[in-house]
């Protein structure tokens, strides 16, 4: 006995590629629709934004006055965050994620830690923004410095940043450390040999992805209490700064009161967003550039 | 089944200088007392006695799932690099019982080498591939260094293909190169026992004739312990082969004696194909 039947297979045939035809537009669709609103959003801040960029307004200081203002101190206290950031998360991030992915026991502790850390990284930039201002900005006494404002965004990619990199050391084939071992070298020197210089691409690229997210976070700066105020430019980390998103926030909540802050915050937000596409791109290159395979 | 009996054939003119050079009374480098392994809840060695002599190639055969590869790792000790290994037993190597706990695993694999089935190069150059295991033992010097990867190179029986291009990363070698840069670089820490596991099942026919050439050619100075599921090369290298069944050994002599002639009926099975 045969189960196929040839005849309703055919008539069955034409119903399934049109089915195919169908959802391939269907799935299409979807993906315009996310292109064309980020495509809209795009052309409107350029549009409005983009002739109000000249030499003054990248390098000057703030001022009331629309003509006159400029960015740098935003600029500079963006740059202040990310040296910080990128301090902080490298260090505790590739720390943490060594020790729980090479020499923790894997064991029911060891999985509570790590449901933990994956839940951290799902809650709210606006609640490390507490944390930061209960913490490092008033009970370690730092005031609203590049110091708390960077280690508060640290903490909000930490979580991103260590699941990342365990997940770089993980890919790492474990032919490699077993060539190793096999060859007498203890655990720290194959990590230190092998693992992480094979996994540092992945944690490199992981990790300035974070950095761009945390460059981009308005809330927990606004809860720490960053101005966007007629102060110097800060020249080290212990120094009040703002940055660039509270710039873009505060002149848009502004252009209720003056019509040109409006295309200021735009300008600032095509100078925010060329910077997380340096950022990007420099994730982009080390990944093509240093990339192994296997 | 008789063209297969016949592949299985000792070849005679490499079998009678082995045998000249290795009578089984060769001091023995390991010995393995009551040694029974678990993975878990599942016994993966069951009571392994054998002694393993020094200086001539021990072929360890089998068919999948046996133990060799356990076997051999619990020679070097890297089987505790798996969590839920439990070994019982003892293994002397030269005189000392490699399982007692103040014997380190780093010192132990530095006197016994090891070669695993799939080469596996670091993603590094052929030189600093070389080089790995000296540096890691401290030697810094690159004079010395020098001396070490052109010496281990040569023993190998590569350094003509890649002196000129020591620099360039290793992965852009053939597979039968990249074994025997793997041998290189297990040479290098100047080991006494060499562990290979498989080490031609991933290659070609004439890397394999290569890699054999060069086992042959180590066991001057090495004593060589190789699992191989190709029995025509348990056959032509070894000088003593073991036969692994369900973690147990159910025969162990001189290659020339367990292949023509075996007590065991379920050896004679096995050599002849029945199963496996
Ligand atoms: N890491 C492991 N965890 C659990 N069981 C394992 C592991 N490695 C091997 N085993 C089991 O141990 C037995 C012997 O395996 P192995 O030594 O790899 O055999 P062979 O090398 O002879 O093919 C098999 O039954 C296998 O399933
Ligand atoms: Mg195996």
């Amino acid at each position: 006995m045969q189960y196929i039947d040839r005849l309703q297979v055919r008539k069955r045939i034409n119903f399934r590629l049109r089915l195919n035809s169908i959802l391939k537009y269907v799935f299409l669709g979807a993906t315009l629709s996310g292109l064309v609103v980020l495509a809209i959003l795009l052309i409107r801040t350029v549009s409005q934004g983009f002739a109000w960029i000249d030499w003054n307004f990248i390098t000057g200081h703030l001022s009331m006055d629309p003509e006159k203002a400029g960015i740098m101190g935003a600029i500079l206290g963006t740059f202040w965050l990310m040296l910080v950031v990128i301090f902080f998360t490298l260090i505790l991030g590739m720390g943490a994620a060594i020790y729980l992915e090479l020499y923790a026991k894997k064991g029911r502790v060891h999985s509570l830690i790590q449901t933990n850390i994956a839940n951290l990284a799902g809650v709210p930039s606006i609640v490390y923004g507490i944390l930061g201002l209960t913490v490092f900005v008033r009970l370690m006494d730092f005031g609203s410095t590049v110091l708390a404002g960077g280690l508060t965004l640290s903490l909000l990619i930490l979580p991103i940043v260590i699941v990342s990199s365990q997940e770089a050391l993980r890919a790492v084939p474990q032919t490699l450390g077993e060539a190793s071992y096999g060859l007498g070298a203890s655990k720290w020197q194959t990590i230190r040999n092998i693992d992480l210089p094979t996994a540092l691409p992945s944690i490199l690229t992981g990790s300035i992805l974070a950095l761009s997210r945390a460059i981009g976070e308005t809330a927990p700066l606004v809860v720490l209490g960053i101005p966007a105020l007629l102060i110097p430019f800060p020249g080290g980390f212990m120094d009040r700064f703002t940055a660039l998103p509270m710039q873009i926030y505060y002149w848009t909540l502004d252009a209720a009161l003056v019509e040109e802050y409006a295309n200021l915050a735009a300008a600032s937000i095509i100078i925010l967003l060329l910077m997380l596409f340096i950022l990007n791109s420099i994730a982009i290159y080390i990944r093509n550039k240093f990339q192994h395979r296997f | 089944m008789a063209v297969q009996t016949q592949l299985y054939a000792v070849p005679e003119i490499e079998k009678k200088e082995s045998k000249e050079q290795n009578e089984l009374e060769n001091e023995k480098i390991f010995e393995t007392k009551s040694l029974n392994l678990w993975y878990g809840e599942t016994q993966a060695l069951k009571n392994i006695e054998l002694e393993i002599p020094e200086k001539s190639i021990t072929a360890i055969i089998g068919p999948s799932g046996c133990g060799k590869s356990t076997f051999i790792k619990t020679l070097n000790r890297m089987v505790e690099l798996i969590p839920s290994v439990q070994t019982k037993g003892d293994i002397h190597y030269k005189g000392s019982n490699i399982l007692s706990n103040d014997y380190s695993a780093e010192a132990l694999r530095t006197d016994v080498g090891m070669v695993f089935q799939k080469p596996n190069p670091f993603p590094k150059s052929i030189y600093d591939n070389v080089a790995y295991g000296p540096r890691i033992h401290g030697i810094k010097k690159k004079r010395i260094l020098d001396e070490i990867v052109e010496k281990s190179l040569r023993d190998a029986f590569i350094w003509d293909e890649v002196k000129e291009r020591l620099k360039d990363n290793a992965f852009g070698l053939s597979g039968g190169q990249q074994q025997r840069l793997c041998i290189a670089r297990c040479l290098a820490i100047e080991p006494e026992v060499i562990l290979m596991d498989e080490p031609t099942s991933a290659l070609d026919p004439i890397s394999t004739t290569k890699v054999e050439e060069l086992i042959q050619s180590l066991k001057k100075q090495y004593s060589i312990v190789i699992v191989t599921h190709n029995m025509q090369q348990a056959a032509r290298i070894s000088d003593q082969t073991a036969f692994f069944l369900n973690g147990e050994v159910v025969e162990f002599g001189k290659t020339e004696e367990l292949f023509t002639e075996p007590e065991d009926s379920r050896t004679m099975d096995y050599i002849n194909g029945r199963f496996g």
